[in-house]
């Protein structure tokens, strides 16, 4: 009784209309509840993640900029096969009703359009081309051996408090 | 298979694995694929401040910090098992121009002279670490979302905000690049 008490609580918590509706990225549909250990399922996938990004140097400050000056294919051919791979197999979701493996129906939600995504895109991109990394690869950075990239992380987690301060002042 | 393991990945093997994860999330559990989020959890978890963005139920997207954790493991394994061979390929017109600035060394996949210990002495190295990555953090929360929100997961989900989102990604990019990033390297 306890646990359900929780979880209608939590459940209110993170309905939050104006949090969300700016938020709507990443944020955990599922209202099964699974031990903690069920976890690991995705620190299973974040280690392919983590091969990909180094194997085909996508975690190098050098690709970046060869992106950035149009001096390779290799970034916008990563990104874009991901989109055409990622964009089929959502579709194929969506089109047979494809549930999880616990059998839960998978949620989409529209995302709304505001000024933060022009100004915070902007903001990002001018921090992409000078890290030469966005939040994922920062993780694989480290994981290479690049300690240096520990201050460049939590300097992210600064920017990321800095906004939520400044966040009812700023434009969106 | 030698060459497979050691040699760096091409775009059309690296890109299709990464969009496999959009699918890979949903299917496990209803998880929308997106990274920056978990910079928003670190500030929930330990400096909430009383800030109504950073109060709310982390611990419900602790599966976020363990995609990261993930992401750490995943590079250590390759830094280990299967290191790259040899320098790291990088456009002549870079490179060129790199040297100008004094940087020279293309052994690892960042060059040393810029993200090392010692860069963090000096004005550029603060601008490029300490400012860069402020400006990650802050512009992913304002976006609502980094690269992997908007530009894989908000696009394979047909989300024009997404759209903007990336469009404007790629403009700062090319703006701090081509006509801020040479100014940064002079210092």
């Amino acid at each position: 009784m306890e646990r359900v008490q929780q979880a209608v609580t939590d459940q209110h918590k993170d309905t939050d209309f104006e949090v969300r509706s700016l938020d709507t990225i990443c944020i955990n549909e599922s209202a099964k509840q699974h031990p903690w250990w069920h976890n690991f399922k995705y620190l299973a996938v974040g280690i392919v993640f983590g091969i990909v990004f180094v194997k085909a140097e996508i975690i190098s400050w050098f690709r970046i900029q060869e992106m950035f000056r149009l001096q390779s294919f290799h970034m916008y051919g990563v990104i874009g096969s991901a989109v055409i791979v990622g964009m089929a197999a959502v579709w194929l979701i969506k089109k047979y009703n494809i549930r999880t493996i616990h059998g839960e129906e998978i949620v989409f939600h529209p995302k709304k359009f505001n000024k933060g995504q022009i100004y915070g895109g902007l903001i990002f991109g001018l921090g992409w081309a000078l890290t030469g990394a966005c939040p994922g690869p920062l993780f694989a950075q480290i994981g290479t051996g690049f300690m240096i990239v520990l201050v460049v992380l939590l300097s992210a987690v600064a920017g990321t408090w800095t906004y939520g301060f400044f966040r009812d002042k700023l434009p969106h | 298979m030698h060459q497979l393991i050691y040699d760096p990945w091409p775009w059309y093997v690296a890109g299709p694995l990464i969009g496999l994860i959009v699918p890979a999330l949903l299917l496990l559990g209803n998880k929308h694929f997106g990274i920056s989020a978990n910079l928003r959890h670190a500030c929930a978890a330990c400096f909430p401040a009383g800030i109504p963005f950073f109060q709310y139920n982390w611990k419900k997207e602790v599966w976020n910090m363990f995609f990261v954790a993930g992401i750490l493991v995943g590079a250590v394994i390759v830094g280990h098992l299967f290191p790259a061979q040899g320098p790291i390929t990088v456009a002549p017109a870079l490179a060129s121009e790199l040297a100008g600035y004094g940087i020279t060394d293309h052994s690892t996949l960042l060059p040393q002279e810029l993200f090392s210990w010692h860069s963090l002495l000096t004005l550029r190295g603060v601008i490029m670490l300490v400012g860069g990555g402020f400006l990650v953090g802050f512009g992913a929360r304002y976006a609502g979302g980094c690269t992997s929100g908007h530009a894989i997961m908000g696009l394979s989900d047909l989300q024009w905000p997404s759209l903007v989102a990336t469009v404007m990604f790629m403009a700062g990019g090319f703006i701090m690049s081509n006509l801020i990033l040479p100014l940064i390297l002079h210092l």
